[in-house]
């Protein structure tokens, strides 16, 4: 008989702290399929960043770093650099990378570090009670923009377009988890980000957007349906930088 | 020491590259910052021949935290930057205590506050002794005072850091770091394999996480108990020198540039007659409170600090003196370095003995 469904080797068999709907889990699980369809569990070092996902190491059947807030392209680039043989992903969300660690991943793409860097935007800080991220709608309301936020909080950027420029990036994509068909959209890209990086040809990076039900004050359903009408508008889907395709267009 | 017996001329900054590198250091983060950029200069071109690894970071925030995924995954690792760049890594170096990860991280220290200026300064005592990150922590601290010393004691910071899964700090000058000096080597020992509690990968083991997070309170104070008893551990690793002490009425407290000052003039004085003794922590953490103690203890009525500040180190001398007899200080800061005479000056005032 046939297994078709289970939990992936590299998923943890524990209960996450992860709020009834959050699409978090969803993201941990396509990243987990990803390492055992590729063989590269018990060769993968993951690094948690700060925000809802710090206890990411919970949840993952790999070796795990906790970096400080927004490090954690530099700590995967330490790991990468002094163990080369090893498969390692950063897990960070908007705050974490589009904020406080603008630096350091940019600097990773433009060195072309060999680790794949998954973002998670849901536009908010999650485990702080719903302030505002870089990433946040004109007009939403959080913790910190009451009135809805205004061009006096600054405007929402795009940073899988920024990695995407940096010559040492070598895959970029931007996908989200809002449905079914999306889901399977993003394991594909996420599943290419890793291959590449075990091609040893670059930096890769996948922006996943996504919910937050809690902080949002909405319904999981709502959230998503937010996700669709709203963030992806602001946010295009997309395989924004792949080398292997560029390469392949030359030839064509 | 295995001594290759050559004598070279090397600046402090280099020798200590060439050091860690002989200690089996093979990877080395850092960023620009005057007055220590020969050695990631030195650095940049002597790892690629022993088959390490030289990175410019983009900041000193992002190289000591690439200096934690290096010692994460399990290799002798090193970072250095001068005293406004120290200022940036020590949020990396609070986490890396708290995730016991060992890295031996240099000072090369030079006036502030704020950018100050490019000459030496003692001021980051307080920042490198007293934890300038969040948190109860404790970090070894080598305080060398010669270019031969500095050599000896980078190797020695890394055994320390290996032994106590602790950051190891060295804490130098601008002198220290631009003084040329002939040193001897040791000779080069082998690069070593990953250690044993790095991530390598879960392969036929469970799963190994390196994290300073414990949301759980009576978890950290656990951690906390923990870290507490091996800094009580690392108090063994005092290291100080006594000079001219055992008839001493006066003692002189001072480490690094400031020590070799202050021996030439504590010789000076002893030449007019004047009882004057050198006590030079070598460890700064830990400080060398007993023998200290045990001097103040012996009849020494009188304690000189001096540094190169307005007054860090002199709190621990008082610390450790304990009431039992006078504690003076003398510092010179900004940039500025004392000299001999001036310090005779005040062994002359302290003890009575007529300016010549």
């Amino acid at each position: 008989m046939k297994q078709i469904i289970g939990v992936p080797e590299s998923l943890s068999k524990v209960s996450s702290h992860y709020c009834p709907g959050c699409s978090h889990g969803v993201v941990h699980r396509l990243i987990a399929e990803v390492l055992d369809e590729l063989g590269v569990r018990e060769s993968t070092v993951g690094v948690a960043s700060v925000g809802c996902s710090v206890l990411a190491y919970n949840y993952f059947e790999t070796d795990f770093v906790q970096a400080p807030h927004g490090r954690a392209p530099a700590v995967a680039t330490g790991v990468k650099r002094a163990n080369p043989d090893l498969t390692v992903f950063t897990y960070q969300g908007d705050g974490d990378m589009a904020a406080i660690g603008t630096a350091e991943i940019i600097h990773a793409a433009a060195r072309g570090e060999k680790f794949t860097a998954i973002m998670y935007n849901n536009t908010i800080y999650g485990m702080t009670g719903g302030q505002m991220s870089p990433t946040t709608l004109m007009g939403a309301v959080t913790a910190t923009t009451p009135n809805g936020r205004g061009p006096e909080a600054g405007m929402p950027y795009r940073m899988a377009e920024l990695l995407a420029q940096a010559p040492g990036a070598v895959y970029v994509a931007r996908t989200h988890v809002a449905d079914l068909g999306n889901i399977v959209k993003t394991k594909r890209a996420i599943k290419k980000a890793f291959e590449l990086q075990l091609k040893g040809l670059g930096f890769t990076m996948v922006e996943v957007l996504g919910n937050c039900p809690t902080n949002w004050g909405i319904s999981p359903e709502e959230s998503n349906q937010y996700v669709r009408d709203e963030l992806v508008p602001a946010f295009p889907l997309g395989e924004l930088k792949d080398v292997t395709k560029e390469v392949a267009g030359v030839h064509a | 020491m295995t001594a290759t017996q050559e004598l070279t001329m090397v600046k402090g900054n280099e020798a200590l590259g060439e050091a860690a590198i002989r200690a089996g250091c093979r990877y080395f983060f850092g960023y620009p910052i005057t007055p220590q950029s020969e050695l990631p200069a030195y650095m940049a071109r002597r790892m690629p021949e022993v088959g390490g690894t030289y990175l410019q970071a983009e900041s000193e925030l992002a190289a000591i935290n690439m200096v934690l995924g290096a010692s994460a995954a399990g290799v002798r690792v090193m970072t250095s930057s001068s005293s406004p760049g120290f200022s940036l890594k020590q949020e990396g170096i609070s986490y890396m205590v708290g995730s016991q990860l060992p890295a031996v991280i240099v000072n090369v220290m030079r006036g502030g506050p704020g950018l100050g200026n490019i000459q030496p300064s003692q001021g980051d005592y307080f920042q490198m002794v007293k934890g300038g990150g969040q948190g109860d922590y404790r970090l070894i601290a080598l305080a060398p005072a010669t270019v031969q010393e500095l050599v000896d004691l980078t190797g020695l910071a890394f055994d320390l850091a290996d032994k106590y899964r602790n950051p190891v700090g060295i804490l130098g000058d601008g002198l220290l770091g631009q003084t040329m000096e002939p040193v001897a080597f040791p000779a080069m020992r082998p690069r070593p394999d990953y250690r044993d509690d790095g991530l390598t990968g879960a392969k036929g083991r469970a799963k190994r996480i390196f994290t300073s997070l414990h949301l759980d309170a009576e978890a950290l104070e656990q951690l906390n108990h923990k870290l507490q008893a091996k800094f009580k551990l690392m108090e063994e690793e005092v290291r100080w020198e006594e000079v001219h002490c055992d008839d001493a009425e006066l003692v002189l407290v001072a480490y690094g540039t400031t020590a070799r000052i202050c021996r030439a003039a504590v010789e000076a004085a002893r030449k007019l007659g004047l009882r004057a003794g050198l006590l030079r922590p070598i460890t700064v953490w830990p400080f060398p409170s007993e023998p200290l103690a045990r001097l103040a203890e012996g009849g020494v009525s009188r304690f000189l600090a001096v540094e190169m500040s307005a007054g860090q180190m002199v709190e621990d001398v008082r610390l450790a003196v304990l009431g039992r007899g006078e504690v003076h200080f003398y510092g010179r800061y900004g940039g500025m370095v004392p000299t001999p005479r001036e310090v005779l000056g005040q062994i002359q005032q302290l003890l009575g003995g007529a300016s010549k």
